[in-house]
């Protein structure tokens, strides 16, 4: 291990639900620049896993890091605490749980496994909603236009953005008059706006024919250099998971059954039984 | 088809004198009648209600009716404070105005702001709580609240300060129409720039996707509450004009029922849309008073025409709103804007749209 | 306060509680269908007043035969609205909806008010329903004392109807997935349209309870039972129909007993439902008996 901290740490974290133990005593790090994939099948709690990182839902147990820092812990076993929370202990004794705009805020960026752009806006509007959280003005000289400087700031920002993204020439198009591939992109181009260290893709190559998810892969690389980028991707296309990533992790059931890299992966028994299920 | 900048600066310069030429007539007496000027200042308060409500419900997408609570208390904050002191032990003449309030007489401005402080207070403090519930759980929970504050106003222990039951008479009413007028289009115009501003564009991103915008570091309580507040902030504004506009207030005219005509009319101009609120808010207030015939026995010759009497207006009213739902769910404007070109575009496919029935059965025939 | 007028409010509470619960259900199970406040469902409970006074006090009728002519015309009433302001709607936005109950709620205010003028009515004498009767020393008129006795035995039949009835098990998958159910087979709008007629009929009965041992009824008499009785459902925990029971029980005895305990507070007792609500979506805004529903990400 580099003396750096990970990117993301995710310790021991479970989510339950009523009975449901959705993902459980799951660990992962994610270090400067890495892509990391996620992986296993439906229902194996991959998006829940997304949601817990990104404050959708509180950790059931479990602690989350952010380059170091603790950013949502739960450790409803009093006796645990000293253990996981170490010198945050202290800080933040039993729970804590940002809602998803503070985690945002600290650096961590989603998209959604069903396309969720803001449906009647506009290509533009959708990415510039996204610089809403830089601005400083407040409601009263904002509505008096006494911020002109920062709001031709944040506009210049987005249009670089839909720039170096290819939207520029459907800026003023309604969201969800794009066809599906840019829509993936508006919503990734949206993420980046708020300037992430870490970002989630759900399922970025859903519905995308083997062409279309190959550009995507070539998409993703490009961002994670040209943004200097961390990213976990849960992802479905073998193609793009093993072209890309340099560790994978794979659920099944909630549990974390393998991870390494694509190799391993590709070669580990439990993983080909939980995708193509046991001979008789 | 785009029209030229100057065409459009033209074109609403000519529109705005035009405006105020004709108000400037109405008021002193050129044209129309005291009867018109009314019907005139009620619509311009109404758009401003709507558009405050329309913040609220078509730009934040909560679904909020508690309108009619926060008019309250503009308007009796307005009604308490600016009638004459003199004019006030006939007033109140059941139970005496409280002490510390009998000889507090404040101009009409301070009274107006005041009731939309007081209302933006109270809205800050009920969406602590209510602003975090679902959408129809908050619907239910403002029209409460606002028959809350209804039920404190009408109520005879509170006597002192509003008149309970009795209401409150001899309200100063306007010195000119310019005055409702004014305030009413400074009101839309600050809710305009909000709504165009970063925070408005926040709002929209609420409206369309929670959790979407959330995700993207919109603190969703903080940006709901600022949205409430100013809207309550505005409709007490539009409440205490209403005041000074009937010169009396009484808490029968905040019932539920004119949350539901405000409603009427955003939806009638579209949600999302303030120049349709506007459009919808004159074409309502006018309506209702045109359509009075409606309500009085009617006779052709000797006949009475079956069906009109007291009522029927509103049941107009009603299928109206119905129809409108129904079948032009996005109203008249959706949640577009008022735009020259947009009124050019409209008539410009109009024209189309008349050629291409013309030439129509002609083909037929081939 | 002695035993005697506690036991009074008692059984005042208690009816009024259970008047309550009818209407209360009609919500509920319209909310658990089609998540919809069906705005218009204390109109409709109105307009069954209404039903009541033409067929008892206009054609005569024997009180037996009212009772049955006002369920049905009420039930026609339910469905008709379902069919004509709800069903075109179905894939439109929450809101829209919303504002269509809104609009029949305000059409049927407005249509009673023409129809029937604005003045209150008097609510006929159901036959043998209004005897004074004492038990002890307590006395009220039969109504009173039935009324608990019929929401009961009411609320068990539905419980079968929901639980053990293959159009129950409709209903109940219809309101867990609604695509789902659709793709299983059930006739989703057929499925609606029972659920309204199964409200309405106990909105019917509800009104003739509830306006017996009152003397009038008006075109806004319909607008406050209504919302206190959506707002019993989420007491209740909306979605669930002993809950709605349950909801109704606690605002009408609370409602009866504020009233007769501060009698200055009389001028509030419509403003204390909404109260109560408040701290009730605060502190459990899934209600007494209701589940937690967390939105899919």
């Amino acid at each position: 291990m580099t003396d750096k901290p990970n990117v993301l740490k995710v310790q021991d974290v479970t989510v339950q639900f009523g009975g449901v133990v959705a993902v459980n005593n799951l660990n992962l790090e994610i270090n400067k620049n890495e892509i990391i994939g996620l992986i296993g099948p439906n229902g194996a709690g991959k998006t829940t896993a997304f949601n817990a990182i990104t404050g959708v839902y509180a950790p059931t147990n479990g602690a989350i890091y952010l380059n170091g820092e603790l950013l949502s812990s739960n450790f409803p076993d009093k006796k645990m605490q000293g253990i996981y929370a170490g010198e945050n202990l202290g800080k933040y004794n039993v729970r804590l749980a940002p809602t998803p705009d503070i985690i945002t805020r600290k650096g961590i960026a989603r998209t959604f496994q069903n396309i969720r752009l803001f449906k009647n806006l506009t290509v533009f509007d959708n990415v510039l909603i996204a610089k809403h959280m830089t601005v400083k003005a407040n409601p009263f000289s904002a509505t008096f236009m006494l911020n002109r400087e920062e709001e031709r700031r944040i506009r210049q920002e987005s249009m670089d953005l839909l720039e170096m993204l290819g939207l520029a020439d459907v800026k003023n198009d309604i969201s969800t008059s794009l066809p599906y591939g840019k829509q993936r992109h508006l919503e990734i181009a949206r993420a980046l706006a708020t300037k992430p260290q870490l970002l989630l893709l759900d399922e970025p190559a859903a519905g995308m024919n083997p062409q279309e998810s190959d550009e995507l892969m070539h998409f993703v690389a490009r961002i994670r250099d040209d943004f200097d980028l961390s990213i976990l991707m849960i992802e479905h296309h073998m193609q793009v998971v093993m072209g890309i990533c340099s560790r994978i992790y794979v659920l099944d059931y909630g549990i974390t059954i393998a991870s390494g890299n694509p190799k391993e992966i590709q070669n580990n028994p439990k993983v080909i039984e939980a995708y193509l299920g046991v001979d008789e | 088809m785009v029209l030229k900048k100057s065409t459009k600066a033209i074109l609403t310069t000519v529109l705005v004198v035009a405006a105020l030429v004709l108000l400037y007539m109405l008021d002193n007496g050129v044209i129309g009648s005291s009867y018109t000027v009314r019907i005139v200042r009620l619509s311009f308060i109404y758009a401003l209600i709507g558009v405050s409500m329309n913040l609220v419900n078509g730009f934040t997408g909560l679904f909020s009716l508690g309108q009619a609570g926060f008019m309250a208390i503009g308007a009796y904050t307005v009604g308490v404070l600016t009638i004459p002191v003199d004019l006030r032990p006939n007033v109140y003449y059941l139970k005496p105005m409280a002490e510390g309030l009998a000889n507090v007489e404040v101009p009409f401005g301070v009274a107006l702001l005041l009731g939309g402080i007081f209302a933006a207070v109270f809205a800050a403090l009920i969406g602590a709580p209510v602003l975090r519930l679902k959408s129809d759980y908050l619907a239910i929970a403002t029209l409460g609240f606002s028959e809350i504050i209804r039920a404190i106003i009408a109520n005879d222990q509170l006597a002192p300060i509003t008149n309970g039951s009795l209401g409150i008479k001899s309200v100063p009413g306007f010195t000119s129409i310019f005055v409702p007028v004014a305030i009413s289009v400074a009101g839309i115009a600050i809710m305009a720039l909000l709504i165009k501003s970063s925070y408005g564009r926040a709002f929209k991103a609420i409206r369309e996707d929670e959790i979407a915008a959330e995700a993207m570091g919109i603190n969703l309580f903080k940006h709901k509450e600022l949205s409430f507040t100013v809207s309550a902030f505005f409709a007490a504004i539009g409440g205490g004009l209403l005041a000074a506009h009937l010169t009396a207030v009484d808490s029968n005219q905040f019932k539920i029922m004119v949350t539901f005509e405000i409603l009427l009319i955003i939806v009638l101009g579209g949600m999302g849309s303030i120049t349709g609120t506007c459009i919808a808010a004159f074409a309502i207030t006018a309506g209702k008073e045109w359509l009075r015939f409606f309500d009085a026995p009617f006779f052709i010759g000797a006949w009475q025409v079956p069906l009109f009497r007291p009522g029927l207006r509103m049941v107009i009213f009603s299928l109206l709103l119905m129809a409108i739902v129904l079948f032009y769910r996005r109203g008249l404007m959706g949640t577009k804007e008022f735009s020259w070109d947009g009124i050019f575009n409209f008539f410009h496919r109009l024209q189309d749209e008349i050629r291409r029935r013309l030439k129509k059965p002609a083909r037929e025939v081939q | 306060m002695d035993l005697t007028t506690f036991l009074q409010n008692c059984v005042t509470g208690v009816s009024l509680g259970s008047a309550y619960a009818l209407i209360a259900i009609g919500y509920t199970m319209v909310y658990g269908i089609l998540r919809l406040i069906n705005f218009a469902h204390g109109d409709i409970f109105m307009m069954a007043g209404y039903f009541t006074i033409f067929a008892i006090t206009n054609f005569m009728l024997p009180w037996y035969v009212a009772i049955l002519v006002v369920i049905i015309a009420t039930v026609i009433l339910g469905a008709a609205i379902e069919r004509a302001a709800y069903k075109p709607l179905r894939e439109a936005p929450r809101m829209s909806i919303m504002i269509s109950a809104i609009g029949v709620s305000f059409l049927l205010v407005n249509l009673a008010t023409y129809l029937f003028t604005g003045l209150p009515r008097s609510f006929p004498k159901l036959g043998f329903l209004q005897h004074v009767y004492k038990i002890g020393d307590v006395s009220a008129p039969v109504v009173t004392f039935i009324t608990p006795v019929i929401t009961i035995v009411l609320l068990f039949v539905l419980i079968y109807l929901v639980n053990h009835t293959k159009m129950g098990m409709a209903m109940r998958a219809v309101s867990k997935d609604y695509e789902a159910s659709r793709l299983m087979g059930i006739e989703i709008n057929t499925i609606i349209t029972i659920t309204f007629i199964i409200g309405s009929a106990l909105a019917a009965i509800g009104a003739i309870l509830y306006f017996s041992p009152r003397p009038m009824v008006y075109p806004f008499s319909g607008m406050m039972p209504g919302l206190k009785c959506f707002i019993a459902a989420v007491i209740g925990g909306i979605g669930n129909i002993p809950g709605a029971v349950i909801g109704g029980f606690v605002i009408g005895i609370a409602e009866t007993f504020l009233v007769a305990v501060f009698p200055s507070m009389t001028g509030y007792s419509d403003a204390f439902t909404f109260v109560l609500l408040i701290i009730m979506l605060v502190f459990r805004p899934t209600g007494l008996l209701g589940e937690n529903i967390t939105e899919k990400v």
